[in-house]
């Protein structure tokens, strides 16, 4: 290692000699770089979980518009929007097709765990409206109080969802009424609930009878090939005489949802705090263990002023330092955050991993904020007078 | 005088500590000139201000009053990194030995050299194994400075001083921590040193026997320059 260093510096490794030397601080610093990159692994990973199951939902569906009502940040928050409307978007020539999307949380009692459904009532005759997996299965829909259900949804063992078929569905009472799940697909758990579920509209009116089927929760629109989404949607902005709705592309909708889920939701709003405090705890860490190493080596570094090194050498040794603790924090770092954001996993059914990406930006970030850290350490070189040695 | 080669030329040189009401001149009026190749030795009592004019000479204080004229170059009011460069053709040699605790004895010496800038890993490690045979340490290379005794920890510095090949060496009490035979040694090489490359060796000691050996011997007083014996003829 020493020679591989003294290689890649053109000089002895001095911060790595310095390092090693005193192995109880160096363990200390790397454990605290190692924490600090647990801490924003497992931050950003909930982050990005969240980006990912927030869009969950927006996969079942395809669409090139949706419209909701103004107070709709999410998919499931929000009034609803009149199916008058679909009749006026349809006006326009670029406008083929729409559909209205109801959705609402359904409880489910399962004995020792009770969850939530978010459950979204479709037309199952448009099966152009849905992804193609889940537009496959949903004949079964056209029966009364039928479901497909969320073979990911917490609180259901993988036995009893790969039981579920349609000459052994699985029957639950709910809002008064017993469903039958024919099938299943894979949704997958949330922050916001516990899995999903497919019914009619039919089936929801039913469930919620205080509904009117002349106004869904969403409107989603398809448009003909060839047609820009963003261009039809400032014209049914003008079309569309209640301008209070909020009518944009569904890739704008998707990109807002997660916005507003990551900046205006505590859950967001935490794991960004989370990030950063991550990151400080590990500047805070570096500085201090390569400022008392600094401290520690005042009278030869003095030395080594009076010898001729200038202050780019001694900005080199510490940046050494620092980028040593950074890379080598890293390693623990990144294997403690993977096995942490799996454990999670298993226990949320959430989609926690660290991505190439994420490692790389962390492992980026690591190293640049030691290196930050150490150049303000050497601060008190200053204070290593030569003229004091003799 | 007119043919010898002049190495550190002082003139008028004064120098003070503090400001104000406690402001106190360490240095009176203080000319020298000290031939290129001499061994000089200084002497004087305690706070005579042997070591100020050691850090004056050695570019570690900024020239206040007169001048100092070091290889040729005015010191007065020279730049930082003038300093710095002046600094590399320099050797120090301290009372303590200032060792690293963290290299061993041979990346100690190495350190004297590398100030110099880039230069052939083999070749460096081999120039810093022979100064340190010289000095008797050819079996303590490896060693880590905490495993070596204070003499031999001197000695590594003595060898980091020498290493570089410095045109003068400025040496403040050097030898207080060897034994007779080892500071002989020690004040041989020196003198070699200046025979032969044309070393300018300046020590402060109060050993009696180095200063038998000396070609010329200053003495301070109050910081003044009262004796200058030239020992060589
Ligand atoms: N950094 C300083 N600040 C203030 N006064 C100083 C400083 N260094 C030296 N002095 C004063 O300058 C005078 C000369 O000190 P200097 O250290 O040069 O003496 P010296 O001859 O080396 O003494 P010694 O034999 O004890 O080492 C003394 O009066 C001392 O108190
Ligand atoms: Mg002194």
């Amino acid at each position: 290692m020493s020679r591989l260093l003294a290689r890649l510096l053109g000089r002895l490794p001095i911060g790595w000699l310095q390092l090693v030397h005193q192995r109880g601080r160096f363990a200390a610093a790397l454990s605290g770089v190692a924490f600090a990159n647990v801490l924003v692994f497992v931050q950003i990973g909930l982050m990005s979980s969240m980006g990912a199951s927030t869009l969950r939902p927006y996969e079942f569906f395809q669409g090139d518009i949706l419209i909701s009502a103004a107070d709709a940040n999410t998919l499931t928050d929000g009034g609803n929007v009149a199916r008058q409307w679909l009749l006026q978007a349809l006006a326009d020539p670029d406008v083929v097709d729409g559909m209205g999307v109801f959705v609402a949380m359904v409880p489910w009692d399962r004995g020792e765990t009770d969850i939530s459904l978010t459950t979204f009532g479709i037309d199952p005759f448009r099966t152009n409206f849905l992804a193609p997996e889940i537009a496959a299965d949903v004949d079964v829909l056209q029966l009364k109080d039928a479901a497909i259900l969320d073979r990911l949804a917490r609180g259901l063992t993988r036995e009893e969802a790969a039981a579920i078929r349609l000459q052994t569905p699985l029957s639950f009472e709910t809002q008064g009424r017993t469903l039958t799940a024919y099938d299943t697909f894979a949704g997958g758990g949330g922050f916001g609930g516990d899995g999903y579920l497919l019914v009619s509209d039919q089936t929801f009116l039913s469930l919620f009878p205080a509904r009117s089927s002349g106004a869904p929760d969403h409107i989603l629109l398809q448009l003909r090939p060839g047609a820009e989404p963003d261009a039809v949607a400032d014209r049914l902005k003008l079309l569309i005489a209640d301008s209070t709705l909020r009518i944009r592309s569904y890739a704008d909708a998707m990109d807002e949802e997660v916005r507003f889920q990551q900046t205006q939701r505590p859950t967001g709003v935490i794991f960004g705090f989370g990030v950063l405090i991550g990151v400080l705890v590990g500047i805070v860490i570096v500085f201090q263990v390569l400022s008392a190493d600094v401290a520690d080596h005042l009278r030869e570094y003095a030395t080594f002023k009076a010898m001729g090194y200038g202050q780019g050498f001694f900005l080199g040794v510490v940046i050494e330092e620092a980028v040593i603790l950074g890379v080598l924090g890293f390693i623990p770092g990144v294997i403690a955050g993977w096995g942490i954001l799996t454990l999670m996993a298993t226990v949320t059914t959430l989609p926690l991993f660290i991505s190439f990406e994420m490692a790389v930006i962390v492992f980026v970030g690591t190293v640049v904020f030691s290196a930050l850290s150490g150049m303000i350490a050497t601060r008190r070189l200053a204070a290593a007078d030569p003229a004091d040695l003799f | 005088m007119e043919d010898v080669d002049i190495s550190i030329q002082t003139s008028a040189l004064n120098h003070y500590f503090g400001t104000g009401e406690a402001r106190k001149q360490a240095l009176f009026d203080i000319d020298l000139q000290i031939e290129r190749g001499s061994f000089i030795v200084m002497v004087g009592p305690s706070g005579s201000g042997k070591t100020t004019l050691l850090t004056l000479l050695g570019c570690l204080r900024e020239i206040q009053e007169g001048s100092v004229t070091l290889l040729g170059q005015e010191l007065r009011n020279a730049t930082a990194a003038q300093n710095v460069r002046m600094r590399r053709r320099l050797g120090f040699i301290f009372q303590a030995h200032n060792l690293h605790q963290s290299l061993t004895a041979q990346q100690n010496v190495l350190m004297g050299l590398q100030v110099k800038g880039h230069l052939n890993q083999a070749l460096s490690d081999k120039a810093a194994a022979h100064v340190l045979s010289l000095l008797g340490l050819a079996e303590r290379l490896d060693y880590l400075p905490a495993n070596l005794s204070g003499g031999q920890k001197q000695r590594v510095a003595i060898g980091r001083a020498l290493v570089g090949n410095p045109d003068v060496v400025l040496a403040d009490e050097p030898t207080a921590a060897l034994d007779w035979e080892t500071a002989a040694k020690v004040v041989d090489l020196l003198k070699q040193l200046g025979q032969a490359r044309g070393t300018t060796t300046m020590m402060v000691t109060h050993d009696n026997r180095i200063l038998d050996r000396a070609d010329r011997i200053l003495t301070l007083e109050d910081g003044r320059l009262v004796g200058d014996e030239d020992r060589r003829s």
